[in-house]
């Protein structure tokens, strides 16, 4: 087990490794939490077990998708701050077509976490980067967890996470959570996101057709010039594009604004609300 | 927020609108298809795949067996009948163990400790008889077969099975126009009811998922598995030779659980041609890679996870039932005790579908768990037959010594193999428990689709049930 790594402690307090002797797993204990964190990604991909790995809670993992279709929530200590760790459902996009979907984006946007993780199956690179570049639109906060390294190598695939990483514009750790691989690397790189040390400069998505690029940059300045301090207008404007009636929505009501400034303790009680949709 | 803001949010939703209709139809394509080439041409830069060389999958050579026509239903059924054979065998020697130490020594030194701080005995009739024996029976009733059960379930589960139980399903459920991932939430179900009616999220259709919804209490829940395997042993085991007695009783339960499986499709392709009309949704199905299961964590977690968290549900359940099948034994109106009165209320009816008056009340005491109406029949069989030297007196549960004790009360109290079979059928066949009620309409939202829930599989029982008994009758007259 990583956290019983016995480390002198005079060794580099930057190296994971030192800071995983401090991770303390809080089980269900969320009481006056620092930060968010919440906890996507496509099914079947690991996200309870990293979820496991994180609070030593034992939530029950399977071996199918569509297994957590409610959330789960837990939280540990790290570094000195107390994190409150929220696990998704799983899915493959954010469009929000299934309940579980809405469950997920919901929770991304209206829960504004302070840290998103998203879970990725080293061995179906390709299809879980969807998420990844639909939850890069939404929050510059992420940190991508290349989980079942052990597989990928099983079947000769060999990743460029550096490369990777670049561009997305956002950590990327690689994992095997489920034998605790990569745990400290990944808290090292969860705290520094909560405390702005490392800060993303998420990827993009380039739209090719010139009459959709001219349709977006349009709306994506409106919609900053109204509400100044949204932190991602580009992807609003997107999804007002596609009708997105839930978006358009939480525009009227004012909800996509209040929330950028809202205190910890506000932030906590539409956190609550959001989870009792 | 302020007026002009809202104001302007209006005006940004308007321009979104017309711009639409300058972008074009095909938006949400162009903007998909947008995605999937960056997400692509990332992956691309990222991955190398050293000299590539063609080898022995080992996951694709299972599945082509698991999953193929011809050999995915029989290894299916096959692994269903290992699982609760080795349930059913296994769980004997515990739920004895479990019974000698709660029923043998605790009960009677309980009693004893009541009589001598000198307890009135109608609060010793309450706590000890009704309460503690009702939390007493359904923990050695139903532990050691659901600590059996939920491990090895979760070991299919944990190598990645499910997923192939669900590709070999989704045809069927295709034709009964219901959608595929149906087979998900109806495994759920096999665990636990409501557990499975919240796993019906995965499907995104509203028609579809009100299907699965309304279908999911036909996969019996593991309430419902004791009182199957115990009757199956007491009276169709014994029908067979001692050696083969294990197998045959794990016959007739995996017969009930398939029949189950039937009546899904069934009541699903009634529904999406009546009710719920519409077309089915295509999905893809992803079979994720088997993985070697990680075996002590899998019985660390099933034990925590579903065993003790179901036991604890149904002792919690129990224990106020077992203090009202108490009362109801022990209040008598006109000499005669309430539980009689509505016995003998019922058996008219009960004899008609071949079942007794016994057997509805407990089943309408047993509305917040089912776990516990083999006990209340069992009690209550003792108050009617008035069979003296078994059990400790009226309202109490009890358990008896061997099973061929508990056979011979049965049959004091009518009991025939008709009886015995269509017991096993209304246990498939009656409305779910009070917590799956519950989790329908939260997850409905419609008072009218949770009453139509709890009512269809009851009328069903009670058709089924009527029809079985008078063709028996009719064989039986003829022999």
């Amino acid at each position: 087990m990583t956290t019983n790594v016995n480390v002198p402690s005079e060794a580099c307090s930057t190296c994971p490794i030192h800071n995983a002797a401090a991770l303390k797993k809080l089980g269900v204990d969320m009481a006056n939490f620092d930060f968010v964190v919440a906890l996507s990604g496509n099914p079947n991909t690991g996200k309870s077990t990293v979820f496991n790995a994180l609070t030593g809670l034992r939530q029950h993992t399977g071996n199918w998708p569509g297994k957590t279709v409610t959330r789960a929530e837990g939280g540990f200590e790290y570094a000195d701050h107390k994190f409150k760790l929220v696990d998704l459902p799983g899915t493959y996009s954010l469009l929000a077509a299934s309940l579980d979907e809405e469950v997920a984006r919901d929770f991304i946007l209206f829960g504004q976490p302070d840290v998103t993780i998203v879970v990725v199956d080293a061995t179906r690179l390709e299809r879980n980067l969807n998420l990844v570049l639909q939850v890069l639109e939404i929050t510059n906060r992420v940190v991508v967890a290349l989980n079942m390294m052990d597989e990928a190598r099983r079947h000769g695939i060999r990743i460029d996470v550096r490369r990777l990483a670049r561009d997305l514009g956002a950590p990327v750790v690689p994992t095997v959570a489920r034998q605790g691989e990569g745990v400290p690397e990944l808290l090292q790189a969860i705290s520094e996101v909560a405390n702005g040390d490392t800060i993303g400069r998420p990827y993009h998505v380039k739209y090719d057709s010139p009459e959709l690029q001219k349709a977006v940059t349009h709306l994506t300045a409106k919609v900053e010039a109204a509400f100044p301090d949204l932190p991602n207008a580009r992807w609003v404007a997107l999804r007002l594009l596609d009708g997105d009636e839930r978006v358009a929505e939480a525009l009227r009501k004012g909800e996509l604004g209040d929330l950028t400034h809202g205190s910890l303790e506000q932030r906590a009680a539409q956190l609550q609300v959001v989870g009792n949709q | 927020m302020t007026i002009q803001s809202s104001a302007s949010a209006e005006n940004i939703i308007q321009t979104a609108q017309s711009l639409r209709w300058e972008v074009g139809a095909n938006f949400h394509e162009k903007l998909m298809e947008s995605i999937y080439t960056d997400a692509a041409r990332i992956a691309e830069r990222a991955i190398t795949r050293p000299g590539e060389k063609p080898r022995f999958d080992f996951d694709r050579t299972l599945d082509r067996i698991v999953t193929s026509r011809v050999w995915g239903f029989p290894i299916m059924v096959l692994l269903l009948m290992v699982v609760f054979w080795l349930t059913i065998s296994g769980a004997n020697v515990p739920s004895s163990m479990l019974a000698a130490l709660f029923l043998d020594t605790i009960h009677p030194f309980l009693k004893n400790l009541a009589a001598n701080i000198g307890m009135p005995w109608w609060l010793d009739g309450l706590l000890i008889d009704g309460m503690y024996l009702a939390m007493a029976w359904v923990i050695s009733v139903m532990l050691p077969p659901m600590a059996i059960f939920f491990p090895l379930f979760t070991l299919l589960e944990d190598f990645g099975y499910l997923p192939r139980v669900a590709f070999n399903l989704d045809n069927m459920f295709r034709k009964a126009g219901a959608h595929g991932k149906q087979a998900l939430s109806m495994t759920m179900g096999f665990g636990c009811n409501a557990a499975g009616v919240v796993a019906t999220r995965i499907i995104d259709s509203p028609r579809e998922r009100l299907i699965a919804i309304i279908t999911n209490n036909f996969a019996l829940c593991n309430g419902r598995w004791p009182t199957q395997i115990l009757i199956a042993t007491l009276f169709i085991g014994v029908l067979a030779p001692a050696h083969f007695a294990g197998l045959v009783s794990a016959t007739a339960v995996v017969g009930i659980a398939l029949l189950g499986i039937l009546l899904t499709f069934l009541t699903s392709s009634f529904l999406s041609k009546t009710w719920l009309k519409g077309e089915v949704s295509t999905f893809s199905l992803e079979l994720p890679p088997y993985r070697p299961p990680r075996i002590w964590q899998t019985i660390y977690t099933s034990v925590i996870d579903r065993t003790l968290i179901v036991l604890w549900r149904a002792v919690v359940f129990a224990i106020p039932a077992g203090a009202v099948i108490w009362l109801i034994a022990n209040i008598t109106i006109t000499d005669t005790s309430i539980a009689e009165h509505l016995i003998n209320f019922l058996n008219p009816f009960g004899l008609l579908l071949g079942l007794n008056g016994v057997i509805l009340v407990a089943y309408i005491v047993a509305i917040p768990a089912n776990e516990i109406v083999i006990p209340t029949v069992l009690m209550l069989t003792v108050l009617v037959t008035g069979a003296t030297g078994v059990g400790e007196g009226a309202g109490v549960m009890f358990e008896l010594e061997s099973s061929t004790e508990t056979l011979s009360l049965l049959q004091t109290g009518g009991w025939t193999l008709l009886t015995a079979v269509n017991l096993m059928l209304f246990s498939l066949l009656h409305n779910p428990c009070s917590t799956t009620i519950y989790t329908i309409y939260k997850e409905t939202g419609s008072a009218r689709w949770t009453l139509v829930a709890a009512l269809a599989p009851v009328l069903m029982g009670f058709t089924v049930t009527f029809f079985v008994a008078q063709i028996w009758r009719l064989i039986e007259g003829l022999l």
